[in-house]
């Protein structure tokens, strides 16, 4: 699909939960040090391949290949080697809510190497700092952050691990425009400066305008179309055009029930 | 549907999870087991199941030694057997009641809390954010309250016999006319090692099953605040149903005993 060779390569995804076939078949290209946005509607998969390329859930056939290494049918130890490259900002930040922020921000490290409790709170704030939020946030819980400043806790997390892939899953939803476009910017500057892959989904096309290198349309289980972001206005794909203007009349139908 | 299929169909639902839940525990205790181990949360689970549920283990404990001696003296008289109260409240609340109330109380309050907690956990993604940053949740959530379960109850057993027969003794001495010395030498000379073990092995048993229940119903539980809420439910009813079922089977294993 692109030159740059796949850092994530995905051919013939298949997953279904009983007889509710959510992906019939997805090829894919991440190409390295890319940013590519899976766009399209809600119910669609979207959450559901990002979580097929963790190995939280595990395809019914179909591969991922994530730097060569199969993702599909692989056992606890190759998933983890594969985990170690991805770090991932969740919908609703999914802090944990019994640790304060330090220990949010600095667990996935913690898990990893054996650090004392000063040097990972000293990690915590550096990476805090990143995401624009002072130092101070660093003793509070979770529950006492605003959504965005969540949002920005779990960016934190997810780029605290210095992974070499980055997963954003719906990274501005339930946020204002001003502080979607601060948590875009972020991603955007954040990624570059780490060289990430990073693999977006998301329904907010300023965000995906913002982010994206490459766009990705997900339509009933498949990726009906793929391409640089600058050709989205002139995909010639009907369904992709009637999604990013927002429009009720089209190919796509939704179901009032 | 055939009423016979139906019954089949519930049967093989019924297996289906009783399997699902054997390999949960399985899995849990192996990886549990296999380390890393997490110090601070079994710390943690041990002193939420074992430190704040004394109140109210407590409070159940004395309450039901009172009675039992209450009403057994008012039994026993009745063929002037009054001398055998102090004997029937320590053996009864030893080898029965102690275990059985203590356990339905802690799934009413920790079977509870875990499934609600869990469950919360898993509606928000954080056990999929425990995955993406190298920490099993068997390891990290599910094996801590287990072996907090299994290991506490006992000693909340052992605490509410005593205060049980403190229960006995105080109704006793001061309603039915016992002399304390004749009243704790009953208590001591009828009592056997064997009563107390018979208890500490079911309230293990107990403990394990409520927290079984609690962590399986939470971590399965899925749709929001409405699954949360059922899952918490399901974890109290099932654990309350399987300690009385279990509560058969152990006293008809050490019976003869």
């Amino acid at each position: 699909m692109t030159e740059a060779p796949a850092k994530i390569a995905i051919r013939g995804l298949h997953k279904s939960f009983g007889r509710k076939h959510v992906l019939r078949g997805v090829d894919l290209d991440v190409p390295a040090g890319s940013s590519v946005v899976v766009i399209g509607g809600s119910g669609t998969g979207k959450s559901v391949l990002l979580k097929c390329i963790l190995g939280i859930l595990q395809g019914d056939g179909g591969s991922i290949r994530v730097d060569g290494s199969e993702v599909v049918g692989a056992s606890g130890g190759d998933l983890e080697g594969i985990r170690h490259k991805v770090g991932m900002l969740f919908q609703g930040g999914a802090l944990f809510d019994s640790l304060p922020v330090w220990e949010n921000v600095s667990f996935g490290v913690r898990a990893r190497r054996k650090i004392g409790r000063d040097e990972a709170r000293r990690i915590a704030v550096e990476n805090l700092e990143k995401v624009g939020l002072a130092a101070d946030v660093a003793d509070l819980m979770p529950a006492e952050l605003s959504g965005g400043m969540q949002k920005r806790v779990g960016l934190a997390r997810a780029v605290a691990l210095q992974p070499e892939i980055l997963f954003f899953d719906e990274p501005t939803t339930g946020l204002d425009p001003i502080m979607a476009d601060v948590i875009n910017n972020l991603i955007r500057s954040l990624t570059r400066a780490m060289g990430a892959t990073a693999l977006s989904i998301t329904h907010d096309m300023a965000s995906v305008r913002k982010i994206a290198d490459y766009v990705a349309m997900l339509y009933e289980g498949r990726v009906i179309w793929f391409g640089p972001v600058e050709e989205l206005d002139r995909s010639g794909n009907d369904f992709v055009d009637q999604f990013i203007h927002g429009r009720a009349e089209g190919p796509i139908t939704v179901g009032t029930r | 549907m055939n009423p016979l299929r139906r019954i089949g169909a519930g049967l093989l639902d019924f297996c289906q999870q009783i399997g699902a839940i054997a390999t949960f525990a399985l899995v849990s205790i192996g990886r549990g087991l296999a380390g890393p181990w997490y110090p601070a949360q079994i710390l943690r689970q041990m002193i939420d199941i074992g430190y704040y549920s004394l109140p109210v283990v407590g409070l159940t404990a004395i309450f039901t030694g009172m009675v039992l001696a209450l009403q057994s003296y008012t039994g026993f008289a009745r063929f002037e057997a009054e001398s055998a109260v102090a004997t029937i409240v320590v053996v009864s609340l030893t080898r029965e009641l102690g275990p059985v109330l203590a356990g339905l109380m802690v799934a009413g309050r920790v079977g509870a809390a875990m499934a609600a907690e869990l469950g919360t956990m898993r509606v928000t993604e954080q056990i999929d954010a425990l995955t993406t940053l190298s920490t099993d949740p068997h390891r990290y959530l599910i094996f801590p309250r287990l072996l907090g379960g299994t290991l506490m109850l006992p000693l909340l057993v052992l605490v509410a016999d005593i205060i049980g027969v403190f229960g006995g003794f105080v109704v006793g001495t001061t309603k039915l006319g016992f002399s304390p010395y004749t009243y704790i030498d009953q208590t001591l000379q009828y009592l056997e090692t064997q009563d107390v073990v018979v208890g500490l092995v079911k309230a293990a048993v107990f403990g394990f099953i409520v927290t079984l229940m609690g962590c399986w119903n939470g971590y399965q539980s899925r749709g929001g605040a409405q699954g949360v809420g059922a899952a918490t439910t399901r974890a109290v009813v099932t654990a309350s149903i399987m300690i009385l079922v279990f509560d058969y089977i152990l006293t008809e294993i050490f019976f003869s005993r």
